[in-house]
């Protein structure tokens, strides 16, 4: 009981403390790839303790829900990365929930994340709110129905399970149905972290904001706590992009040079995808909102595709 | 003998409640006489349901002598009967100590009288009808249910659209009730219609008798319950009726077409083929989608409400058609699994929809209006009322640890252990019902923050939310009630999964693999859902973060100024995103649902047309829906009626003349019927 706790809080700790290097590693990328030389990658930890330490300005109109939202987005996202195998296969948070739990538990996030956009009653919190469930809401049938297509294959909804089964019959893995699944899934994942081209996360101009006009009244610690759960909600579902679709590496025990080489091994695998969002985001220019939905629907399409695809493998 | 003095309560206090609303005098004694008369008729319904519940017993009662013609009276009360009797209960409580304080505006009017009078028949119906065991009882008592929830809707005289409301219920629910009385002829074919006969019987009917029993019973109940096509008087119905009424109808009175199939379908009808459930879960995720889509482009608040209930109803049928789905192809255990799932959310769906319908009513009694363009601000102003709201709004959005999620995750877990089955039609179906329900769930989550954003955050958009009032102490604690179930069946939904699984069972559905412990646990899917545990680590989490922000920003300055609006100065409510405007990119993406119209009116100076005096845009929705489905059945009615009124020339001699055709008409159908 001890040790499962022990587990699963090393794994979450782990995730909310590499959580910003991920996103300074991709912004590094990228201007590496635009022809920059880009801030270090601990350059976001800087900006978090920068903006923890300053004062804050509350709009006038803002009710207790803007001062709860940034709370209850730390908790959902942190409850949602307690549930994510990371290094080890063998995951007691299976006990806790399963990946419709996880994918609730952001939608719980950008519930509140949304409610703050709208509290302080601006026009740019309003719009930022109202586009970002709308993007939210499009990707929900993307996300069941590629849970679907692995709990097909593998039998189980719950994340350690997929990992585990997946990690004993790697042939499962390079199925068509799993390769449909994880393209569906990465372009599910770039919606939900709001990453070109559905949302541009360096944008200064408001009226193309979606996830940067909803915070556009926040400032100080509660900013903070909001970019860091941001970043936290990147590397969690890179993680499961990882670990779900090609969990090799991962620890199946947990002696010291198992974890250590899975370690490795998580590193490396968000280092390559962090690499791929990189130039995917320096090759592609941000959809216009209404086109946001011929994307998501292409990625349905994919997820769709994977499920049937399993019915005929099995 | 206890169960029988909780029925006694239960009858007592709604029939004491009528009359006293019929004999006192008017004015405030009455008022409160009735409608605690009401909540404790309520509170013993919700006893009688718990009490059988508990015991595992059935409760039976014979009065022959009321009702002869149609076979006597005839009542049981048993695990299901009582889980619906207890939804009731619960919705009925709150409904009605909400109601002393929301109808004192009724004191010393006539109105006052019939409006509690029909209050507490319509609370009396709705608990017999889970209680009938035979055809005659059952019948009549739908009927009293109906007619009393007619009355109530058209009830007041200030909804100008009461009227043409109360006309497409009353038009729908008798279609419906033809539609059952149908069935319950084919079913007893001629014999008793007692339920224990007509369980017999049906097995010996043919399969297509059967088939047709089950698409009456389908068409009649799911006219009660609101599923497409057969909702359109429910958007209608709802928003027209006073909020305690609206409340126990969207709560209560449809869960009964819920009710009425499971008792048909499961206990009455021996299992039939699959195509029976394809067929509810396919109208099922059409309810749902149609339901969630109208709900977001709604700007009246009540009837934001009321699609809701459209779509969680189709939830509910999504669970139900699964199981029948499943009966069908012989997998008994998902059977069961389906229908707890079903069962479970009926209970949810009762639970924070009474709860968003009374905190409406108190907004709309806050602000004397309706819409929600008018609305803003009000969490400042009615503190309690967003409160509990914001906890109804996030059972409604399906997000965790609240009681809405429970339902929604084990709908998401039985379609992935049905698609596990390898039948042709399944793998096309389920997959095609999960991305449903995930689209539906979405959709809610945003219908939920728009629902609570747009109602109680930012700034007033009207003078009558600026001058708006919290509602009184008993409204308050009658909308604590449900938000305290919402609460509890959230964290530990696993409470009622053991009672859930017996009503399965007492169906004779085999024991679904569904364990419960302290986590929700799917054995099929390995997935498990430990709702206590994660709302632990959430809050634990937030609370660090909330200790870390108090520990560095102890001596940091918090100013408070205006809002960044892009350099202008003043910030008015004329800025702030409305409703309407919160759902236009949604509108856009599904325009061939929506169907919107424009029209667009410019005033220009006579002098020049490139001078715009103003600019009026309305923008609404085609109903195509009801303009398709009975379009050409309205028409064809007018017709009829205006052909017969060229009947009414005024001339006395042709009506006398009349008379004796008609009687000559009656002989000849006599003797050709005999």
């Amino acid at each position: 009981m001890m040790r499962d706790a022990l587990v699963i809080g090393v794994q979450t700790v782990l995730l909310i403390v590499i959580a910003p290097a991920i996103v300074g590693y991709v912004r590094l990328m990228k201007a590496r790839l635009q022809g920059r030389r880009g801030a270090a990658v601990v350059q976001p930890y800087r900006e978090l303790r920068k903006t923890f330490r300053k004062g804050m300005v509350i709009a006038d109109s803002a009710s207790w829900i803007f001062h709860l939202a940034p709370f209850v987005i730390v908790g959902a996202t942190v409850a949602a990365a307690s549930l994510a195998p990371v290094i080890s296969a063998a995951q007691p948070a299976d006990l806790l929930g399963d990946l419709f739990v996880l994918a609730a538990l952001l939608m719980l996030g950008t519930f509140f994340l949304a409610l703050g956009g709208l509290d302080p009653g601006t026009a740019f919190g309003g719009m930022g709110s109202s586009r970002e469930m709308t993007v939210a809401a499009l990707t929900e049938p993307t996300i069941a129905i590629a849970v679907l297509t692995l709990a097909l294959t593998t039998g189980s909804t719950s994340l350690g399970a997929i990992a585990g089964t997946v990690l004993k019959t790697p042939a499962y893995a390079i199925g068509p149905g799993h390769a449909l699944a994880f393209a569906a899934f990465l372009i599910a994942l770039i919606a939900e972290t709001g990453r070109l081209p559905v949302d541009n996360p360096s944008t200064h101009l408001e009226l193309t904001m979606i996830h940067e006009a909803m915070i556009l009244e926040y400032s100080g610690p509660y900013l903070a706590l909001i970019e860091w759960a941001a970043a936290v909600r990147l590397t969690l579902l890179l993680t499961l992009a990882a670990n779900l679709f090609l969990p090799w590496g991962m620890a199946t025990s947990l002696a010291p040079v198992a974890l250590v080489a899975a370690l490795l091994a998580i590193v490396v695998k968000l280092a390559i995808l962090g690499l791929l969002l990189a130039l995917l985001e320096t090759r592609v220019a941000k959809l216009r909102l209404f086109r946001v939905p011929e994307l998501l629907a292409l990625s349905f399409t994919l997820a769709l595709l994977a499920a049937a695809s399993s019915f005929f493998t099995k | 003998m206890n169960e029988s003095l909780l029925f006694d309560w239960m009858l007592g206090a709604f029939a004491l409640g009528a009359a006293a609303s019929v004999a006192l005098p008017l004015g405030g004694v009455l008022r409160r006489v009735a409608l605690v008369c009401a909540a404790i008729g309520s509170a013993s319904a919700l006893a009688l349901g718990l009490s059988v519940l508990r015991a595992g017993a059935t409760w039976t009662a014979r009065w022959d002598y009321l009702l002869q013609p149609l076979g006597g009276v005839a009542l049981r009360v048993d695990s299901l009967g009582a889980f619906f009797l207890l939804i009731i209960g619960f919705t009925g409580l709150p409904a009605s100590l909400f109601a002393i304080g929301y109808l004192k505006h009724l004191d010393g009017r006539m109105r006052s009288r019939a409006t509690h009078a029909l209050f507490n028949i319509f609370l009396a119906s709705m608990c017999l009808v889970t209680c009938a065991d035979n055809g005659g009882t059952f019948l009549f008592v739908w009927e009293v249910m109906a007619v009393a929830s007619y009355l109530l809707v058209i009830s007041d005289p200030e909804q100008a659209d009461a009227p043409t409301a109360g006309l497409w219920y009353a038009v729908m629910t008798h279609a419906g009730f033809l539609a059952l009385l149908a069935a319950f002829i084919i079913l007893a074919q001629g014999g008793s219609w007692e339920f224990p006969v007509l369980h017999n019987a049906s097995t010996l009917l043919s399969p297509g008798a059967r088939g047709a029993v089950f698409v009456l019973m389908a068409a009649a109940f799911g006219s009660k319950a609101g599923l497409v096509p057969l909702h359109v008087w429910l958007p209608r119905a709802h928003p027209a009726a006073p909020s305690h009424v609206s409340a126990l109808m969207s709560a209560a009175m449809v869960n009964l077409g819920v009710y009425g199939l499971v008792r048909l379908v499961f206990d009455l009808l021996p299992p039939g083929p699959p195509w029976w459930g394809g067929l509810l879960l396919g109208i099922g995720v059409i309810t749902a989608l149609t339901g969630v889509l109208y709900s977001v482009a709604e700007t009246h608040l009540k009837r934001v409400l009321a699609y809701s209930t459209v779509e969680n109803l189709g939830l509910v049928f999504i669970g139900l058609g699964f199981a029948l789905l499943m009966r069908g192809y012989g997998y008994g255990a998902l059977a069961s699994m389906g229908l707890v799932a079903a069962l479970l959310h009926t209970l949810n769906h009762a639970a924070f929809k009474c709860l968003l319908f009374l905190a409406a009513g108190s907004v709309v009694h806050g602000t004397h209006n309706v819409s929600m363009e008018m609305f803003g601000g009000l969490i400042k102003r009615m503190p309690a009322t967003a409160m509990l709201s914001l906890l109804g709004t996030l059972a409604l959005a399906g997000v965790p640890p609240l009681n809405g999620f429970a339902s929604e995750w084990l709908t998401f877990q039985v379609l992935v252990a049905g698609a596990q089955r390898t039948a042709p039609a399944l793998a096309i179906l389920l997959p095609l019902a999960l991305a449903g329900v995930a689209l539906v769930a979405g959709l809610a989550a945003l219908s939920g923050v728009r629902l609570f954003g747009i109602t109680f955050l930012a700034l007033p958009r009207s003078t009558g939310a600026q001058q708006a009032k919290e509602s009184t102490r008993i409204m308050v604690v009658a909308m604590a009630i449900p938000a305290v179930a919402c609460v509890v069946l959230g964290i530990a939904p696993t409470s009622v999964i053991p009672q859930l699984s017996r009503i399965a069972s007492d169906l004779g559905q085999p024991a679904g693999p569904l364990s419960a412990g302290l986590a929700l646990s799917v054995p099929l899917v390995t997935s498990r859902m430990w709702a206590a545990m994660i709302a632990a680590v959430a809050i634990s989490a937030g609370a660090a973060a909330a200790v870390a922000v108090r520990m560095v920003g102890r001596h940091r300055p918090v100013r408070v100024g205006a809002a960044w609006n892009c350099g202008r100065i003043i910030q008015s409510a004329r800025s702030e995103y409305t409703a309407a405007a919160f759902a236009e990119p949604l509108k856009r993406v599904f325009t061939g649902f929506y169907r919107p119209t424009q029209e667009v009116t410019i005033d220009v100076h006579p002098a020049s047309r490139y001078f715009v005096r103003s600019i009026r845009l309305r923008a609404d929705l085609a109903p195509w829906m009801e303009e398709v489905l009975y379009g050409p059945f309205v028409r064809a009615t007018r017709a009829v009626s205006d052909r017969m009124r060229q009947l009414h020339s005024g001339s006395i001699h042709f009506y006398l003349a009349l008379l004796p055709g008609a009687l000559l008409m009656l002989f000849v159908i006599s003797r050709w019927l005999r």
